[in-house]
């Protein structure tokens, strides 16, 4: 595999939207110090009866399936062999990284001990017949694959670096806090060297961690419908059926691809870089065979139980049912032109809506179709909002610094970027 | 080769596909009961016999408070801090007495506390094995040192009753576990039931506690709904009820007979029975990837002459 189809994307670090994430991160941190002190319900409205709220609804049921673009990707360009979709994957990666990695911290923000989480490494403690240890165990190691799959971007960059930024910082505060500007450019080539020699021997195993990489979120994306089995008596007839994990596989795939193009278009768009139309027609021409399959299933298994007559209830449930049906089947339709699919403007639409509808069956099934009996409520308090909003920011920033410092975004082809973006950087390759 | 091995995958893909769609319709088909095993210990609790003092409350709190984590309340209502009333079962109470109000003159006392499945689905469900039913006693406990906080038990529990400490920097879950630890261990009973005065609460054997019950059925029809709670709710629980009220009236769910960790249970392990499944997916996806690595290699080599390492 090619590592040449990326390139580092030179432009500022210190933009406007870069300070606005930050402030929101910042105070989503703020608040998790507060729920560290004071305790969960200090700044959730999480209860007994809705013991999970939006932290797990969207930071973790959600999160992960719209992180689910890097193994979306994976399927297509390693197991479909489709090569030419190759300078997508990095990106998608990262933000699959991102998406991953925050999921977990957001588990650590909203389960009560978690000093206790080291039981998840002892067998003794294994338990089979508990969806939620396959999805911890498998979300886990995921998110190891994952950095491994983006390391070659960072192995790249550390060899071709003259490490000039870390020059010029040496040398500003040369002598003083003891540091010597000679040593630390030995280690760092040292650092240099140990790239260059660890990148053929991981592109050699390479192939055996993405196969891992498509392995791992199969089970897991499953198993996150799977958790939901339990609750027959209070998950609502239109979402609780035996079909939730294939529901939930099919579901992160299309989500998958869909976010994919969003991610494209939209750094192509924030970075001004040309749209990548050609590769993301291809994406889009394969989500509406995902989401025929998906909601034939749904209908099918409505059909089954008997309960389509809840489905037209136009109730509560009914309504978000719709809504949620309505999503996803209208973005398909609309996909289903290829004259559309070749207009960034409707691949955006459509992207959208499809990730909106496949994010609200998510939503469906771990909070709005959940009633625990009479007399439980929930709608998540500000500060547990703005916990997640945090999150988000972070990961969102995150990307924005990383593809600036790391090669990530695909390598343009004929397009000259603007003098003024390269000048303004002072790194060189 | 290649050939083959795509058709090895078609065969697999389309068997590992068929499997996941037929497993649902297969554990629903199959009609297996369980046999409820009436030696684990519970108890039977005759609301027509309960009087409501509420004795059970303040025993439960005294003997258990340090060990189970367990603190008197203040009620919104209450701003001298008088009473102890809390409005459900909390992070700080374990079990409590309700009274349902039919009409002035007509009502109910009711006693919550955790109903100890047969098959329960909070130690189906607990990742890190916190949640466990002891195999002798039945006794449904929980071990706040391999407790993740995950609330999973909360979810999974048709009754509610794991209840966790939201106010707290070091919460955990709280529940009945049957003086386990603590009376039960001391003096052979549960606190509550060896502080009711009027008999309302019986501990005892299952099967003990369920012929007992049927004698009361039996001798005073009048008396009670013709129903023993608990005898097959959600596969049997070992806290028993007995009532002359309907029980939802009395916050007690209509459930079926079957446990839901069962059915949720055999689609975990119809897709990762002897862990083939992953196994085989990846293995599969490995020579996949392989196949085409190295195809991709090859058109590669012949554009570019040669001199590229074929393994990368």
């Amino acid at each position: 595999m090619s590592h040449d189809d990326y390139q580092v994307h030179r432009a500022k670090i210190l933009t406007p939207s870069f300070y606005v994430l930050a402030t929101l991160a910042l105070i989503g941190f703020a608040l998790i110090v507060l729920r560290y002190v004071k305790g969960i319900g200090a700044v959730s409205n999480l209860s007994d009866g809705y013991p999970w709220g939006i932290w797990i609804t969207y930071d973790v049921a959600t999160g992960t399936a719209i992180a689910c673009g890097g193994y979306a990707v994976a399927i297509l360009v390693y197991i479909r062999n489709k090569m030419h979709y190759h300078p997508l994957i990095r990106s998608a990666v990262l933000t699959s990284l991102f998406g991953y990695g925050l999921a977990g911290f957001s588990v650590m923000v909203d389960v009560g001990r978690p000093w206790n989480a080291y039981n998840f490494f002892l067998p003794s403690h294994w338990q089979g017949n508990s969806a939620m240890f396959e999805v911890a165990l498998c979300v886990m190691a995921y998110t190891n694959v994952l950095f491994i799959e983006f390391l070659p971007a960072i192995l790249t960059r550390v060899q071709q670096t003259n490490w000039s930024r870390a020059r010029a910082l040496l040398e500003r505060y040369h002598g003083r806090f003891g540091l010597d500007t000679a040593i630390i450019l030995q280690k760092l080539e040292r650092v240099r060297q140990g790239a260059l020699w660890l990148q053929p021997k991981l592109d050699r195993v390479l192939i055996f961690i993405i196969a891992l990489g498509i392995t791992l979120p199969t089970m897991h994306q499953s198993s996150l419908g799977s958790l939901l089995l339990i609750a027959s008596t209070k998950l609502h007839p239109l979402w609780y059926t035996g079909f939730l994990p294939l529901l939930f596989l099919i579901n992160c795939l299309f989500i998958g691809y869909s976010i994919a193009i969003l991610e494209s278009i939209i750094s192509s768009f924030g970075f001004k870089r040309p749209f990548e139309v050609e590769q993301l027609a291809g994406l889009a021409s394969i989500i509406p065979y995902l989401t025929v399959i998906w909601l034939t299933v749904v209908v099918g298994d409505l059909l089954w139980r008997g309960q389509l007559g809840n489905v037209l209830k136009l109730d509560f449930y009914s309504c978000f049912f719709l809504l949620e049906f309505g999503l996803v089947a209208t973005g398909s339709l609309l996909l289903f032109s290829r004259r559309r699919r070749r207009s960034p403007r409707w691949l955006f639409i459509t992207a959208a809506l499809i990730v909106l509808g496949g994010a609200l069956y998510r939503f469906n099934v771990y909070l709005i179709g959940f009633n625990p009996g009479k007399g439980w409520h929930y709608f998540p308090s500000l500060a547990e909002v703005m916990i997640t909003v945090g999150i988000v920011a972070s990961e969102i920033l995150g990307y924005q610094v990383l593809v600036k410092f790391f090669p990530v975004l695909p390598r343009l082809h004929g397009h000259e970027l603007p003098a003024a973006t390269i000048s303004s950087h002072s790194d060189t390759h | 080769m290649s050939a083959k091995s795509r058709r090895d995958f078609l065969k697999l893909a389309g068997l590992a596909g068929a499997g996941l769609v037929t497993a649902p319709s297969r554990v629903w088909s199959s009609s297996e009961q369980e046999v409820s095993n009436d030696e684990e210990l519970g108890m039977l609790y005759d609301a027509t016999k309960c009087v409501g003092c509420k004795a059970c409350m303040s025993a439960c709190k005294r003997v258990n408070g340090d060990y189970g984590s367990l603190s008197y309340e203040q009620a919104p209502f209450d701003p001298d801090k008088l009473w102890d009333a809390p409005e459900d079962l909390s992070g700080s109470t374990r079990t409590l007495i309700k009274l349902f109000k039919e009409s002035p003159r007509q009502w109910s006392y009711v006693k919550y506390s955790c109903m100890h499945c047969q098959k329960p689905s909070c130690v189906s469900v607990c990742p890190v094995k916190a949640m466990t039913k002891d195999r002798q006693t039945g006794i449904v406990d929980y071990n706040k040192d391999a407790c993740i906080g995950c609330r999973y038990c909360q979810v999974a529990c048709a009754f509610n009753i794991p209840k966790f400490q939201w106010n707290k920097a070091i919460p955990q879950i709280v529940k009945c576990d049957l003086c386990k630890n603590t009376n039960l261990k001391t003096k052979g009973i549960s606190a509550c039931a060896e502080t009711c005065p009027t008999g309302a609460i019986t501990f005892g054997k299952r099967g003990d506690l369920l012929h007992e019950a049927k004698q009361r059925l039996a001798a005073q029809p009048a008396r009670y709904v013709d129903h023993i709670y608990g005898e097959h709710e959600l596969g049997g629980t070992n806290h028993l009820y007995l009532a002359a009220m309907p029980f939802t009236k009395l916050g007690l769910p209509e459930l079926s007979s079957k446990a839901p960790a069962e059915f949720s249970e055999k689609i975990q392990h119809t897709i990762y029975k002897g862990f083939i499944a992953p196994v085989a997916l990846y293995g599969t996806l490995c020579c996949i990837a392989l196949r085409n690595m190295k195809k991709g290699a090859g058109q590669e080599g012949e554009q570019t002459e040669q001199g590229d390492d074929h393994e990368s």
